[in-house]
């Protein structure tokens, strides 16, 4: 099977065009560059292709085999049955970009849902349909903030994660930005005031906080810094875990003007990485520079309540060279899948799975710094992530690996000055039994 | 002509389906006082059926595949499989961390390592990244890796990305954000790239000239070789945006054609669903010189055992975090070992023959016109301004007709220089009767009183939106409807 239907009257069609072959359909390829065949291997049938990646999914060690507290912005959640169950209707995940409303109504008033409901915990007016990732959203963001503010320089934590500052220097080095990082404070862990404060100058854009921050930690201050931030007219953009959102205050709250964040957590897999989504809101004044699609509430030609794109002309598709973003294919299923999460666990739901996360992250960074030569390098309080100091971080490693059980993130190569630390992860998932493993295996390498 | 009514239901907003809202927030004295939540999360509370019931009513009132022919221009709009769907749901792949030690996620990087390879074989490139998450983060990831380039030559006064006024939007986007000018060139009459104008355009200005070969007119630009000598011989580089690959898949390859970089969209050549708009995924496929500066992690294999390396001290660095859109990827290459080399070009050489089956009826017709050169790829693009002068039908008067067929509309009004333009491209997917059905109800909208176009759509969810009015007043969350 082939999925390819007209296959078996091919040469009937090609008679009915008054050609002879199918060579003749390419005659306009000049010769030099044909070629005749592939070099792969000729199609299998579904059952030995599906053999063949069973056979490559025995190899990974997923969760269910291999318990993992890493750390680093992804961790593992329940996903509930019903969000796939959705985002498997193949109207939705078959559909191409909603390009035509009056066929898309469904897919459209699900992105409003999810931009209602993003605003909502974000305390922000708007927000859009999605970006591809928190990393890009940071990238989106710097830009923005500089085409509204035109200014230069952007300034990020030091202590934010290698692939963010990575992902932003791509982004805004063709617009000529400036990014510095801001000092962390080596006892709490948290942005410095002063190193802020020093770098505070009349060419600032924007500042980027992430509340809680790379290494786990609430940024307290918040409000604080948003006040000198802004009496330097610059914006404050804030980047979150949604999933701390139902027990802790809105950035809108403390004076954000951007909220972005990494939303995978909402209602999609680790997927090794991939199921990523951007999400990205802001204060109303700033629609206009908004990158990215958004999805508005009308009427149609009887008076009907309908959805549609809007704003289409800051868009590429319109605007071309002068679009405020590139972006076109989004991350439209996973916040679909992120919708769905949100209306299944309603706004309690999300309280209660905000208090069962902060309390397994504090209950096991102190049954963790109770081991004997496993310290906590940093005093701040913490969401579900935290750094612990091993004796030895490669060794801890490769003990809970022959213990069944993966470890925290290693810090070192990319915080030189973490010595041996590792980013502990832990959510709502990890049972007794697993976290019992990883405590027995913290032992065995100290 | 078949019977379609779509489901219409006027399904009230999440936040209206539920009496209950939540009540008061108490602070959670775990977080710091400053940051503890005060007020609750206006999100209401559903029980499952209530939410399942919401959700299957929005699916209903919209259009995928699986619905019908979607036959959008530029956007290859094939069936995907159900078995790569299945597959890229296994935990052995959804539940893994893009963290866990490489020894732990063998199958992935296998998988990951041979599409590369396998990409690289269709291509004709030397290496490739399965990184951008979309077509338009490809163009954007193979811009970075041209400033990098010309930066390690110190070649620094190349601030000019040229490219033909049928590009698609994301192109010159993408080249702006990379920081470059963008200057477009004119197309000859035969629709193809005016090689006077290019070489006037080239110069030691120019960083790179992006082409879309296949074209957007769905014609294939036969002069490709010459296009590539005048642009190398200025120093320049040669982008191929890949939207159109699925027309040469087995019969040519860019990196033979002289393109120093591709990308690869897998939502539209193989096969990965768009998702009613994402997660797509943009491989970026380069030459040898280009090779230095992809983006890191590369995936490499060291004996048997396969990694990830950083070691890479002239990469651009990350476009995206971790390793790219995975599921995307698992699919594609499902897809890929399903269809085999044969039966990749077996899907170009059906993919060109639908196309131009349906544009020569159509032509036959009488009704619609073909500008510029009548052999078409993949796709082509007809236009309708006869009908606009003879009846006063527009292209969107004909889109939002083709919806009460059950059909969805080509992309319209693109490329810019065909006017009223319908731009088609029906795929391998679609069998000889989905043709003819589509054929005969484009003639029978000629056909019919213009009045029933231009009030079109009658059986859609909703009727004609009122688009104008939802700039004019943007509505965009919940909370806006409460204003007063």
């Amino acid at each position: 099977m082939k999925f390819i239907p007209n296959s078996p009257v091919k040469n009937a069609m090609i008679h009915d065009l008054g050609l002879t072959t199918t060579d003749d359909l390419f005659s306009d390829i000049p010769a030099q560059l044909r070629i005749h065949s592939l070099q792969l291997p000729n199609g299998q049938s579904q059952q030995a292709v599906e053999a063949h990646l069973r056979d490559l999914a025995t190899q990974n060690k997923p969760f269910c085999d291999l318990p993992s507290f890493l750390g680093g912005g992804i961790k593992p959640h329940y996903l509930p049955a019903a969000v796939n169950a959705i985002t498997s209707r193949s109207e939705f995940y078959t559909a191409y970009t909603p390009y035509q409303p009056e066929a898309s109504q469904g897919f459209l008033q699900a992105i409003f849902e999810y931009q209602s409901m993003i605003a909502e915990l974000t305390g922000m007016d708007i927000a859009n349909a999605s970006l591809y990732d928190g990393a890009t959203a940071l990238g989106e963001a710097a830009l923005m903030c500089s085409r509204y503010t035109k200014k230069t320089t952007f300034l990020i934590p030091a202590n934010l994660s290698w692939e963010k500052k990575s992902v932003l220097k791509n982004y805004t080095i063709g617009a000529g930005l400036t990014i510095r990082e801001i000092a962390y404070d080596p006892h709490a862990g948290i942005c410095s005031r002063d190193a802020l404060a020093k770098l505070l100058n009349d060419q600032v854009a924007g500042v980027y906080l992430e509340n809680p921050n790379f290494f786990g930690i609430f940024e307290d201050h918040a409000a604080d810094l948003a006040t000198l931030i802004h009496a330097h007219q610059a914006l404050f953009v804030v980047g979150v875990d949604p999933l701390s959102l139902g027990i802790v205050r809105s950035p809108g709250d403390y004076g954000a003007d951007i909220v972005i964040g990494e939303g995978k957590a909402l209602g999609n897999p680790m997927d090794y990485g991939g199921s990523t989504l951007g999400i990205f809101a802001c204060r109303q004044e700033y629609l206009r520079q908004l990158p990215g699609r958004i999805i508005g509430m009308t009427k149609d030609q009887d008076g009907h309540p309908a959805f549609c794109m809007t704003m289409q002309t800051r868009e590429q598709h319109i605007r071309r060279e002068k679009a405020t973003s590139n972006i076109c294919t989004n991350q439209g299923l996973c916040m679909l899948a992120a919708a769905v999460y949100l209306a299944w666990l309603g706004g309690q739901g999300l309280t209660d799975l905000g208090i069962q996360n902060i309390k397994a992250g504090h209950s096991l960074k102190k049954a963790i710094t109770s081991i004997p030569n496993y310290d906590a390098p940093f005093s701040g309080t913490h969401f579900n992530e935290f750094v612990i100091r091993c004796p030895n971080a490669a060794k801890t490693h490769t003990t809970l690996l022959k213990n069944g059980v993966h470890g925290g993130l290693q810090l070192q190569p990319w915080f030189p000055e973490l010595k041996d630390c590792m980013l502990f992860g832990v959510t709502e998932l990890h049972t007794p039994h697993q976290i019992n493993r990883l405590l027995t295996g913290l032992k065995e390498a100290a | 002509m078949m019977m379609y009514r779509s489901a219409r239901y006027h399904e009230p907003l999440l936040r209206d389906l539920s009496e209950t809202q939540p009540p008061s927030a108490t602070p959670i004295t775990e977080v710091p006082k400053a940051l503890q939540r005060t007020r609750p999360v206006m999100i209401p509370a559903l029980e499952e059926l209530q939410l399942m019931r919401h959700f299957l009513h929005l699916s209903q009132m919209n259009y995928g595949v699986e619905t019908g022919m979607y036959p959008l221009g530029s956007c290859t709009m094939k069936y995907n499989p159900k078995l790569c769907e299945a597959i890229s749901h296994w935990d052995g792949f959804t539940l893994t961390h893009p963290y866990q030690d490489p020894s732990t996620m063998q199958g992935t990087l296998q998988l990951m390592h041979t599409l590369e390879q396998m990409l690289c074989e269709i291509t004709g490139m030397d290496a490739m990244t399965l990184q951008p998450a979309a077509g338009a983060q490809g163009e954007f990831t193979g811009l970075l890796l041209t400033r990098a380039y010309h930066a390690q030559r110190n070649d620094t006064y190349r601030t000019e990305v040229i490219l033909p006024n049928t590009a698609h939007g994301t192109n010159p986007a993408s080249a702006s954000m990379a920081g470059y000018t963008v200057i477009e060139i004119p197309s000859t009459p035969e629709g193809t790239v005016d090689l006077s104008a290019l070489e006037k355009t080239v110069s030691e200005h120019t960083a790179c000239f992006m082409l879309t070969n296949p074209n957007t007119l769905g014609i294939f630009e036969s002069e490709i070789l010459e296009i590539a000598r005048i642009v190398h011989a200025k120093g320049a580089l040669l982008y191929y945006d890949g939207a159109n690959l699925n027309a040469i898949l087995g019969k040519a390859r860019p990196g033979d054609m002289g393109f120093d970089i591709v990308h690869i969209n897998l939502h539209k050549t193989f096969s990965t669903p768009h998702g009613g708009g994402g997660p797509g995924s943009g491989p970026v496929g380069v030459k040898k010189h280009l090779e230095p500066f992809l983006p890191v992690p590369r995936i490499i294999k060291k004996k048997t055992l396969y990694d990830l390396s950083y070691e890479y001290p002239h990469s651009i660095g990350k476009i995206k975090s971790w390793y790219g859109n995975t599921s995307a990827l698992v699919k594609a290459y499902t897809y890929i070992l399903l269809m085999g080399g044969d039966g990749l070009t077996e899907a170009a050489e059906v993919a060109v023959l639908n196309a131009n089956y349906m544009k020569q009826k159509l032509v036959d017709s009488g009704f619609y016109d073909l500008p510029y050169r009548p052999l078409r790829k993949h796709e082509f693009v007809l236009s309708a301004d006869r009908l606009l002068n003879t009846k006063g039908i527009r292209a969107l008067d004909i889109a939002k007709r083709l919806l009460d067929f059950g059909l969805h509309p080509p992309t319209v009004y693109f490329p810019h220089i065909v006017k009223e333009a319908l731009m088609i491209e029906p795929t391998e997917s679609e069998s000889r009767q989905t043709l003819d059905a589509y054929i005969a109800a484009l003639i029978t909208i000629a056909q019919e009183d213009a009045s029933v176009s231009k009030s079109a759509p009658h059986e859609t969810a909703v009727r004609r939106i009122d688009e104008v009015g939802a700039v004019k007043t943007p509505v965009l969350t919940w909370k806006a409807l409460e204003k007063p």
